[in-house]
């Protein structure tokens, strides 16, 4: 095997930091509040990253399974269903029905074809969940309660939450890595990069990436729970495409070929968001063009600037 | 005469009004080689996809192993051991040598729904690649990426992939197509060494080499198979002179 790549040296570095902050002088709520994003961000873009990078399936729709996830949690809290006993069977099985159904059609498709039909079903979420008026409609759904854990409130405790959310994001971490590393994996990467090669040893792909998507989407629809749970709110917007192109982005920044590329790309893309603001408000403008540069510049994201400067 | 181990029985296909394969019937038997020798544009690669299933034949059957399996898959085809070579080569280039043959050997050993153990660690597979790679004369570039190997090593890989599928006989699309004469005279050597334990359908536009080790040759010319027999009979024909040498040969 390799040596210890540097980008995972550098994303144990990112993960110990984040488990540190609290007891580091970091332990006030804005700050906690920043770290839960990045952190249910960075567990979103890694799924995507597994299903982009791993599999070779693009998705811009991505966001739409991590939204189905957030409204499970609104739609039961509006009928004050919130222990974690039920919302998460029933947050696990909508986001995975919801990738089956909508990764059955989509998978048919390759390449430009597969991004739009994943933007299509992501934009009909969007729309769907738009039109639910009595889960807030447009203007979203501030949920009344956190979820809870079997009766108790440890949800609203913020350093739980915190850990709750780090060890969420190490789970998608590791889950990815051993699958894309298992036998099922093999055949994923082989499928990415030589579909006619796969075939002609014996494996048809598709069920292959139907499953590499449901279990991408599963992943997102829990990351969901979370963000729901960290903004106690849930907004059509949260699964609109701009949330999808901004998790693409996340994965491309950091770079497309290694899952940890999208925990730095989403840790980067989260602090540049957080940060820009504070200077202008027209951040966006500087926001865009940077995000442009990075693409042309950094072949092969973070991880392949890093690479290249020690190289 | 033994039981043929493939038999493509009256196969058609038509692109429009062109009839690219034309009532093809041709039998591999257990154990030979069989080339399939033809002028470039006799419809040999439309041939080999519907023997292979990426093309649906318009009409006709190819019976594999006793089975009808006309309506069979690529992968399907590949399970019921009818392993093929790609006329350019199709390897996984990231992928390490190992890599490449142990994920063919994978497709043979159980289940690849599999999420928990690493597959690189299975040592099963690594030793069936590892068979393989020593069969091509590739066992010291089991590491490397196979992106990496010069043109002719990837040619022994092709046949390498092809032979961890266990296959019972093996499709080789025109496996000598540029490699260099030395690498000619090693790939040969290994498919003469293969045929006691394969029946082979060869393709391949290197005559030396089809006359050198086939033992029934099929020649293919306007979709139709024009003649059929030893290396002595079709190097006797006259009609295959005309094919290959062109209308101008036929007496006016």
């Amino acid at each position: 095997m390799p040596r210890l790549r540097l980008d995972v040296v550098l994303t144990l570095l990112v993960l110990a930091a984040l488990a540190l902050a609290p007891l580091l002088g970091f332990g006030a709520n804005h700050y906690l509040t920043l770290f839960a994003r990045i952190m249910i961000l960075a567990a979103a873009a890694v799924s995507l990253s597994f299903l982009v990078g791993g599999a070779g399936l693009a998705s811009l729709g991505h966001a739409a399974a991590m939204g189905v996830g957030a409204y499970a949690v609104a739609i039961l809290d509006a009928h004050r269903l919130t222990d974690i006993t039920i919302v998460l069977p029933v947050a696990i099985a909508a986001a995975a029905l919801f990738s089956l159904l909508t990764g059955a059609i989509a998978i048919r498709t390759e390449g430009v074809n597969f991004i739009m039909i994943t933007l299509a079903f992501g934009q009909m979420a969007f729309f769907t969940a738009s039109s639910l008026a009595a889960y807030g409609g447009d203007d979203g759904y501030t949920l009344y309660d956190r979820t809870g854990i079997f009766g108790s409130r440890l949800m609203e405790n913020r350093l739980f939450f915190h850990y709750l959310c780090l060890g969420f994001l190490i789970f998608c971490w590791g889950i990815c890595a051993m699958l894309l590393a298992s036998r099922f994996g093999r055949v994923l990467r082989a499928a990415r990069e030589n579909p006619l090669r796969a075939q002609a040893v014996g494996f048809a792909p598709y069920p292959y990436r139907l499953l590499a998507y449901v279990i991408a989407g599963t992943l997102a629809g829990l990351a969901g729970v979370l963000f729901a749970n960290a903004t106690e709110f849930v907004a059509p917007a949260y699964m609109s495409w701009q949330r999808s192109g901004e998790l693409i982005f996340m994965v491309i920044l950091g770079g497309l070929g290694r899952l940890s590329g999208a925990i730095l790309g989403a840790v980067l893309f989260v602090l540049l968001e957080t940060w820009l603001p504070s200077l202008t408000t027209h951040w966006k403008m500087i926001f865009g063009p940077l995000l442009i540069l990075a693409v042309l510049f950094m072949r092969g994201g973070l991880i392949g600037f890093l690479g290249a400067r020690r190289g | 005469m033994a039981e043929a181990l493939l038999s493509v029985q009256g196969l058609r296909k038509h692109y429009g009004g062109l009839a690219v394969t034309n009532d093809v019937s041709l039998e591999v038997l257990p154990g030979e080689i069989h080339a399939l020798i033809g002028p470039n544009g006799a419809g040999k690669t439309t041939l080999i996809h519907q023997i292979t299933g990426t093309v649906a034949p318009d009409a006709g059957r190819v019976v594999f192993a006793g089975a009808d399996v006309t309506r069979f898959s690529l992968p399907r085809r590949v399970h019921a051991g009818l392993a093929r070579s790609f006329q350019i080569t199709s390897i996984i280039a990231g992928f390490s040598v190992l890599e490449n043959v142990a994920l063919a050997a994978q497709g043979k050993s159980g289940s690849s729904f599999r999420f928990f153990r690493a597959a690189a660690g299975e040592e099963a597979l690594n030793e069936a690649a590892r068979n393989a790679l020593a069969e091509v004369g590739l066992a010291d570039r089991a590491a490397i990426i196979a992106g990496a190997l010069s043109h002719g090593e990837k040619r022994a890989l092709e046949i390498a992939i092809a032979l961890a599928t266990q296959p019972r006989l093996l499709l080789l699309d025109e496996p000598l197509a540029g490699a260099g004469p030395e690498e000619t005279e090693k790939l040969i050597t290994l498919l003469r060494r293969l045929k006691s334990r394969y029946a082979i359908l060869l393709v391949e536009h290197d005559m030396q080499a089809v006359f050198a080790l086939a033992d029934r040759i099929s020649v293919l010319a306007e979709g139709r198979i024009i003649a059929s027999g030893s290396t002595a009979e079709i190097r006797a024909s006259a009609e295959v002179r005309a094919a290959y040498l062109g209308e101008e040969e036929v007496p006016c």
